[in-house]
């Protein structure tokens, strides 16, 4: 189990977008699991609705947690999505 | 005539017939159902069609409209695959062994009802997803088609609320505008209306009737108004306004980034007038080369005490940073008279015209206008920033302003804070007073701004407010004319330039004795920027010179 702690930069927060995205490319890995936790919650990094309700708002640090097959990488992946703002 | 009252999202005007979106009412049966796997198949292969038909309306949103309001369908594709949203559907097939379209329509409500329940009003709008995915599925697993209109006319499209799917599925050769009872600002629909430049008005509420279905109407995207069945004097109105407008986006598409040239090569510049923060879209929309006067007013009218020092500063910064390095020439406080704020606690007058006003309030009281002059040079440094004091009679009072100034900007320097040595400082010229002692001011000043509608009312003693007196108001008088060239001969003699930012300066019958009298600016309101760039282009000032005699004779 690797984790990283890392800060929303995203004006409007993890809105619908960004956790689309997230969710999207977290899917992918099937043999890892990922969680957020962020507001003393722990949610599921591939569940887009979950990601969305938890109104992660700009300025919020989230832990992540990968858990499973090539977990660094899965890690790095979704550290590097944050730090650049999923692209927006 | 029903005049209903929405929310403009989008501008722009639209006459033609309403069309309400007809919506097949997806009805769901609760059925007990044998085999679970197959039915768990039955719901991932019309989750797999789904998401088929999502991408390929994402690809067509690309072209139309854009990668960035594309990808709605994007994620859409994705909240399709949320383990939650699958498994609560999985376990209603399995555990209670019941249909898929009953399970998804009771997912759909669970989620949907979720969001809907949120302190966020945009995570409330994620309701409206959550129902337009799931009845894409349910569509599919009924096999049932989308409704699409087959009307060959072009319509006014009206519907409850629009889905981004139902918004990017329509034949856009034949909407005319959008009208919803529901939705906001923030809804995709709004958007893609901006985006491919249609009028929208929503939020019109249950007024919108489904009767009036095949009505003629006028949708006015800017007010957020719609009128059904209207009269023919608004509709001849609107025709009109609507003619301006199209005729303003031909111009922008023919004049935009073009010089404000005379045929014989003459130049001038052409700025807006602006009132807001709000405007400055305008002011670039229009490709204005400035703002030829920022009226500082509303930071005072808006606020319930005097603004802060922080807060002017941030404003200013805002303007000059969105006008990139163009010039914008803000003018300091101009209230008394017909604009009046309660703190500033000021005696009612016999005659507040000639009263206590603007730089006269700012000269007695230099709290007030130190905080101004602070903010306007903190902000400084972020572009081109011009300042004009309005009202101006003398000689002394300039001197008066100066000292202020240098005050203003020894402190900051002692406090460290950057400054722009060199901004520009201008008087308004609106008083007889300063035009006949135009050539003093001149040489204390680095510009000259007319304004017409005050020097208007001074030269003639006729009250602006006054409709009895319109018949005696000439707005071309030529003692007028003449004190406006006399201002620019003084000016230009003692190395100061000319602007006009009254209404005169968009006048178009007057722009060729502005460019007889050799006046270096205009600045106009944003949305006559264009025409009046129109209007000197088309000028030729050779053929100018009888015209200008006549004048002359004239007066």
């Amino acid at each position: 189990m690797v984790a990283k702690t890392v800060e929303v930069i995203n004006a409007q927060g993890l809105h619908m977008r960004p956790a689309g995205v997230l969710a999207q490319a977290m899917n992918k890995h099937k043999e890892c699991d990922v969680k957020l936790n962020v507001n003393g919650k722990s949610i599921n990094g591939k569940a887009v609705m979950q990601i969305m309700s938890a109104g992660i708002k700009c300025g919020s640090t989230v832990e992540i947690v990968c858990d499973g097959a090539e977990e660094q990488a899965v890690l790095d992946e979704a550290v590097a999505m944050f730090e650049s703002g999923f692209g927006e | 005539m029903v005049e209903l009252k929405g929310k403009g999202v989008s501008g722009g005007i639209a006459i033609g017939k309403l069309a309400f979106v007809k919506r097949d009412e997806i009805s769901v049966k609760r059925t007990r159902i044998e085999n679970t796997q197959k039915e768990m198949e039955r719901f991932e292969t019309a989750k797999e069609i789904s998401k088929e038909q999502l991408q390929s309306l994402y690809e067509k949103a690309v072209k139309e409209v854009g990668e960035s309001s594309a990808q709605i369908f994007a994620i859409h594709q994705a909240l399709m695959d949320d383990p939650d949203y699958n498994d609560s559907v999985d376990n209603i097939i399995h555990s209670q062994c019941l249909n898929a379209e009953y399970a998804v329509a009771v997912t759909s409500d669970n989620f949907a009802d979720m969001f809907a329940a949120m302190e966020d009003e945009y995570m409330r709008e994620r309701a409206a997803d959550i129902r337009d995915i799931s009845n894409r599925i349910m569509r599919n697993l009924q096999q049932s088609q989308e409704e699409q209109s087959q009307t060959e006319e072009k319509h006014i499209i009206c519907a409850d609320d629009l889905a981004p799917s139902e918004t990017v599925q329509m034949d856009k050769s034949k909407v005319l505008a959008f009208c919803t009872k529901f939705g906001s600002s923030n809804s995709h629909t709004a958007i893609l209306a901006r985006t491919m430049n249609l009028p929208a008005v929503i939020g019109l509420g249950e007024e919108l009737l489904a009767e009036y279905n095949g009505k003629e109407a006028i949708v006015d995207g800017s007010t957020g108004t719609i009128y059904i069945e209207p009269e023919q004097k608004m509709l001849e109105e609107m025709r009109r306004q609507q003619q301006a407008q199209e005729h303003r986006k031909e111009l922008l598409k023919e004049l935009k980034g073009k010089e404000n040239v005379t045929l014989n090569g003459q130049k001038i510049k052409v700025f807006a007038n602006v009132g807001g923060l709000s405007d400055i879209g305008q002011v670039l929309a229009n490709d204005a080369g400035g703002i030829g006067l920022f009226r500082s007013e509303f930071l005072y009218l808006e606020s319930s005490d005097y603004p802060s020092e922080e807060t002017q500063f941030s404003t200013y910064r805002q303007i000059l940073e969105k006008m990139a390095g163009k010039k914008v020439i803000i003018r300091t406080l101009d209230i008394g008279a017909d604009k009046q704020i309660d703190y500033f606690h000021l005696d009612k007058e016999e005659n507040p015209a000639l009263g206590f006003r603007a730089i006269r309030i700012c000269l007695t009281r230099p709290e007030i206008f130190k905080t101004q002059l602070r903010a306007l040079y903190r902000a400084s440094v972020y572009g081109n920033l011009g300042i004009m004091f309005p009202m101006i009679i003398s000689l002394e009072e300039i001197h008066k302003i100066k000292q202020v100034v240098s005050e203003v900007k020894e402190e900051l320097k002692a406090e460290g804070l950057p400054l722009k040595e060199d901004v520009e400082l201008g008087i308004m010229i609106e008083t007889p007073a300063a035009v006949m002692v135009s050539d003093m001011l001149a040489k204390e000043v680095d510009f000259f701004s007319v304004g017409t509608n005050d020097l208007t009312q001074y030269t003639l003693a006729i009250d602006r407010q006054n409709p009895k007196l319109e018949s005696f108001c000439d707005t071309h008088h030529p003692a007028l004319l003449r004190m406006i060239e006399f201002a620019a001969d003084n000016a230009h003699k003692h190395g100061a330039w000319i602007g006009i930012c009254g209404e005169l300066g968009g006048d178009l019958e007057l722009t060729e004795q502005f460019l007889a009298m050799g006046i270096d600016e205009l600045s106009v309101s944003p949305s006559l920027v264009l025409p009046l760039r129109e209007k000197i282009r088309s000028t030729d000032m050779t053929t100018y010179e009888t015209a200008e005699k006549k004048l002359r004779l004239n007066s």
